[in-house]
Formats: structure tokens, sequence, C-alpha cells
């Protein structure tokens, strides 16, 4: 496995003092906070310094992690010394963590499964956990709905009582029409309750992937339609890509940049289906020829305007 | 690590704008006391459907609300108050996204 150097996940010195060790936390874990950063990798950073904070935060943990010496680089392939026990912190179920995906290897096999915080407040039913985690979908499966794999850890009790970590891949069939911000569930797909008990739901909270053309808010879609000045001035029909496909839209004459048009329900589905909200945006061909010049010097004389009359000036 | 795949395919229930649920269906779908949910409520962070009788219900999009609020408050250790701010500005600044985006 990989050898991960928690100093430098943190930006610290090997030497650091605890308090500085957890100013650093602090601050990148405000700046990696899945639900404040739009970093693509927010998520995994903000992981890694979870990971890394575990670790250097806990005096135990620190020691041990730092009786592996200096001389390792991150990446580098680790073994732990062959006399290395598992000292970490009595394990509670409570104290496991439901989000999608763990901590690393190279931490789970150091210290285990008992990686709670004691401050993270737990919500511990014997009826099975529900669990909670994001689902990140593209605006095209939103749009036409999509069977997707993810894969959850989850923590399991084996026959001594223990705990041990789990994967457990499955499918979920994502509705047409859902939209980010809302959440779905799939019910007695949490955790299994103990002895027997009823398992808990899983809950996915709906995330869309940015989309290199529209843009999404609520079940309306936007998009910035480019088109030519005499298109804006003449009128007419112009093809047009929504998520169902390319469509045609009928541009009044006389339109200005920034005009707004309405496709209607060519939204996201539901009830009432979104629309895509059409807006111009009007793009020039440059003067780089004698007879292009020309002719915008033949419209600067014959269609004389003053476009800032509105600004007073 | 053991790995179980799982062939069946899950149906999801949505839980949008339209659907409602009950203090106590919110605060057991996401895990929390409703002492927490009441606190979001009073900071306005959380905005019950029908306030008049005494059963408050609110839309399936609280439940995200909910989540990020505790999210926050565990791994920033952020109050209520807090968490009501963040939560406002989080809003502001994912419109002025939304807004440059188009620019």
């Amino acid at each position: 496995m990989e050898y991960k150097d928690y100093y430098k996940m943190l930006g610290v010195d090997r030497d650091a003092s605890e308090d500085e060790i957890k100013r650093a936390y602090r601050k990148l874990a405000r700046k990696y906070h899945p639900d404040v950063s739009k970093e693509p990798d927010a998520e995994d950073r903000f992981k890694e310094v979870q990971e890394a904070y575990e670790v250097l935060h806990d005096p135990e943990k620190r020691k041990a992690y730092d009786s592996f010496g200096n001389d390792w680089q991150a990446g580098q392939d680790f073994r732990p010394p062959p006399d290395w026990e598992q000292q970490g912190p009595e394990q509670h179920f409570s104290d496991a963590d439901f989000d999608l995906g763990g901590f690393s290897d190279f931490f789970e096999s150091l210290f285990g499964h008992g990686r709670g915080r004691g401050r993270r407040s737990t919500h511990f039913r014997a009826s099975g956990q529900d669990q909670y985690a994001r689902l990140r979908i593209s605006l095209e499966d939103a749009y036409r709905g999509a069977t997707r794999s993810i894969t959850l850890t989850v923590p399991e009790a084996d026959a001594q009582g223990g705990v041990r970590q789990k994967q457990r891949e499955l499918k979920v069939r994502i509705p047409a029409g859902v939209q980010a911000g809302q959440s779905i569930r799939l019910k007695g797909q949490g955790s299994g309750g103990i002895g027997g008990a009823e398992a808990g739901d899983l809950l996915l909270e709906i995330e869309y992937e940015p989309h290199p053309l529209f843009e999404v808010r609520k079940g309306d879609i936007y998009l910035d339609l480019p088109v030519t000045p005499w298109e804006a001035a003449l009128g007419g029909k112009v093809t047009v890509p929504t998520l169902g496909g390319n469509v045609n839209l009928n541009i009044p004459a006389n339109s200005q940049a920034g005009k707004q048009l309405r496709l209607k329900g060519r939204g996201l589905p539901g009830k009432p289906p979104g629309d895509q909200i059409v807006r111009l945006k009007i793009v020039t061909p440059p003067a780089d020829t004698e007879s292009r010049r020309k002719l915008y010097e033949q419209m600067r004389e014959q269609m004389p305007m003053n476009p800032r009359a509105d600004l007073g000036v | 690590m053991i790995i179980v795949e799982d062939n069946d395919i899950y149906p999801a229930e949505v839980f949008d704008e339209q659907r409602q649920i009950t203090l106590d269906e919110l605060s057991r779908l996401c895990g929390v006391q409703t002492s927490l949910i009441l606190e979001l409520v009073e900071e306005g962070v959380l905005e019950p459907v029908d306030m008049q009788s005494g059963h408050w219900s609110f839309t399936g999009t609280s439940i995200r609300r909910v989540q990020v609020a505790v999210r926050l408050q565990r791994d920033l250790e952020l109050n209520t108050p807090g968490i009501a701010l963040a939560l406002d500005l989080l809003e502001e600044l994912e419109d002025l996204r939304r807004h440059m985006g188009r620019l």
C-alpha cells in the first residue's frame, strides 16, 4: 500500500505543535469542505485532510505514525513493521463513518476501524442505520433517468463482536427529472440492523456534474445561443440543442442580445416539466478582409445608431 | 475488504419540493433530534410548509438542508447561526456562479 505523508497533507512540519496541527486542519477543512468548496476534487481532499488530522491530533496515533520514521515519501510502497499491532481506540459501532468510501488502505490497515472522532455526534438506532451519501450525476442522466452503480463502505459486525469494513456495490434506478438538491431514498438499503432488526434506509443527495452547454435552475435549462447580427435582426429559424435532442427555434425579427426565448416543456421532465430558456448572444464576424470592412463601413453610414443612449452618453 | 455485489436494481423514491414530510419523518430521515430541526426553523434555515397547525410539515428538499447543516456542524463545528449564515452565503454564491457561468 502507499505511504501517506500526513504532515504534508496538512502542510505542517513534522515537529508542529498540536495547536498548529489543529489550525492547519481547520483552515483546510473549511477550504475543502464538500458543501462549501466547488473545487472538483474537494471531496477527496477533504477526506485526506480529515484522515491526516485523525492521526496527527491523537497523541498516540501520531506517536505510532512517527515511529515509522521520516524517510518515507508519499506514494511509496509501504508495509507496516512485523510487530505492528493495531492500537486504535476501542471500537464502537456508533463511531463508524457512514460516508461513501472510507479512509485510505494505509489508514485502515494501521489504525483500523475505530476511526470515529469523539465529538462526532451519533444517532445510532438498533434498527439499522440510515446512510447518507452524495450522488453526482450528469444532466443527461437526470433528463433521461439512468441506472447507476454505487459503492458503499459499511461496517459489519463479525462473529467475534468486532467490526470490519465491507464494500457493497448496488445498482440504483435514478428517476428521470431528479434535481440537484433533492434526495432519493432506497428503502432498506442502509446498513443492517443488529440481531436481525430491520435495515435502515439509504439516502442519496443528488448533485449535478457541471455541463459544458447547459445551466440548470430548478427544472429549467438555460442555454446561451450564439446568433449572427442578421439572424437577430431579420429573424429566422435556427437549430438549438436541448437535452432531448436538437429542435428548431424561431427567432423573431429585431431581437437584441440577451433576449430570452422559452422552449416550453424542453427542460427537465416533471409535473409540470421545466422549460428550456434560450438567451441570445450576438456574435459578429471579424472585419478581417477588405470587403468585410467595406460592409461594416456601409452599415455605419446607412444605419447610424447610438447603442449607449440609455447610458446618457 | 470484502466486496459484495448486488445485481438487483433498486428503485429510488424522490424527495422533491412537492413531497411533504412531517417533522418526525424529517428528523428520522436525517438521523437528527427534532430539537436540531426546531433550532434550524428558528434560525430561518428551514421553513415549514404549514406552520398553522401543531403538525409542521416540510418539503422533501429540506432533507438536503438539514444534511448540510449537520455536516457543517460536525466538520467545521459551526453553531446554528453560523450554519444559517453559511447556507445563505452559499446560496448567494451559487447564484453568482450560475450568473458568471452565463456571462
